[in-house]
C-alpha cells in the first residue's frame, strides 16, 4: 500500500515529503517510546506511528533510518521538526485519529506489524 | 581524522545534534548503511544520555579508514552499578526524559547491541566514560 493510500484511510493530512506519497508502507510499527524505535532492525518500508510529537521523535527516525511517520490524535508538528524531516526525506502525516482506531484501520487494510 | 563535539546537559533541543553530525560525515563517506546506522544509533542513545543524566560533555570522534572510534566523556553523577544500569528496564531517568521518549532502561544495552565493542569507565560524583567502536567491513 502506498502512502497516498494510507494518507486516504485516515483522513491524513501531509505535514512535508508531497513528493514521497508514491512509497510503499510494508509494515507498520506503533511507538511513544524512541528507545524502543531505537531497536528496530531491519525494516524495509517501515511506517512508525506515533503520539510523541517533537524533536526527538524526528531525531530517533533520522537516526534509525525511518522515511514514513504518522503522527496520530492531530498533534502540532513544528517548523523545527519539519526541517529534520526535509533534510532527510522523511514523510510526515498527521491524522485526527487515535492510537488506537489508527493502528486498527491500518490493520483491518491488511498492513501487517513488524514484529 | 579527528572531529570533537560539546554537549550540555538538559539540553534536549540539540539532543541529536552530534549525531546528525557522525551520520552525514560516514554518509559523505560511503560506509555501508546497515554499519552507519548502528553507529548513530549507538550514538544517538549516548548523547542522549549525556543530556538526560549529566552535568555536560565532550564527544570525540576518531575516523579511520577501516573503523570509527567514538569516546563521550560527561561530567555527571556517573553510574554506581553499571551491572544495575546494563540490564534491559532498569533507569534512573526523570520524568522529563521519559516525556522525551527515552528513560525506558534499554539506552546502554541498545549501545552494547549496535557497537562491535563497547567500554564503560564511571566514577561516582565525577562523571562516565563511554566509549564504543564500529568496524566498516
Amino acid at each position: 500500500m502506498t502512502l497516498k493510500e494510507v494518507a486516504d484511510l485516515l483522513q491524513a493530512t501531509v505535514i512535508t515529503g508531497e513528493d514521497f506519497l508514491d512509497r510503499e508502507v510494508e509494515c507498520v510499527f506503533a511507538s511513544d517510546l524512541m528507545s524502543d524505535v531505537l531497536t528496530i532492525k531491519d525494516h524495509d518500508g517501515l511506517l512508525l506511528l506515533t503520539g510523541l510529537c517533537n524533536l526527538q521523535s524526528m531525531r530517533t527516525c533520522e537516526m534509525a533510518d525511518i522515511q514514513m511517520v504518522l503522527v496520530v490524535r492531530g498533534k502540532v508538528v513544528t517548523e523545527d521538526m519539519i526541517e529534520i524531516a526535509e533534510d532527510n526525506d522523511i514523510v510526515v502525516l498527521s491524522t485526527p485519529y487515535s492510537m488506537y482506531k489508527t493502528s486498527g484501520i491500518l490493520y483491518n487494510a491488511e498492513l501487517p506489524s513488524i514484529y | 581524522m579527528d572531529f570533537q563535539y560539546h554537549v550540555e546537559g538538559g539540553d534536549f533541543t540539540n539532543a541529536g545534534s552530534t549525531s546528525s553530525e557522525v551520520k552525514r560525515m560516514l554518509k559523505k563517506m560511503g560506509v555501508r548503511p546497515d554499519i552507519v546506522k548502528r553507529t548513530v544509533v549507538a550514538l544517538y542513545e549516548a548523547e542522549v544520555n549525556i543530556v538526560a543524566h549529566a552535568y555536560r560533555g565532550d564527544i570525540f570522534v576518531n575516523l579511520e579508514p577501516d573503523k570509527v572510534c567514538i569516546t563521550l566523556k560527561d561530567e555527571g553523577p556517573g553510574i554506581p552499578n553499571v551491572e544495575w544500569a546494563m540490564q534491559k528496564g532498569n533507569s534512573t531517568a526523570s520524568p522529563k526524559v521519559r516525556e522525551m521518549g527515552f528513560g525506558a532502561g534499554m539506552g546502554l544495552p541498545n549501545i552494547q547491541n549496535n557497537s562491535d565493542e563497547m567500554h564503560i569507565d564511571t566514577e561516582v560524583g565525577v562523571g562516565t566514560t563511554i566509549s564504543f567502536v564500529n568496524h566498516f567491513a
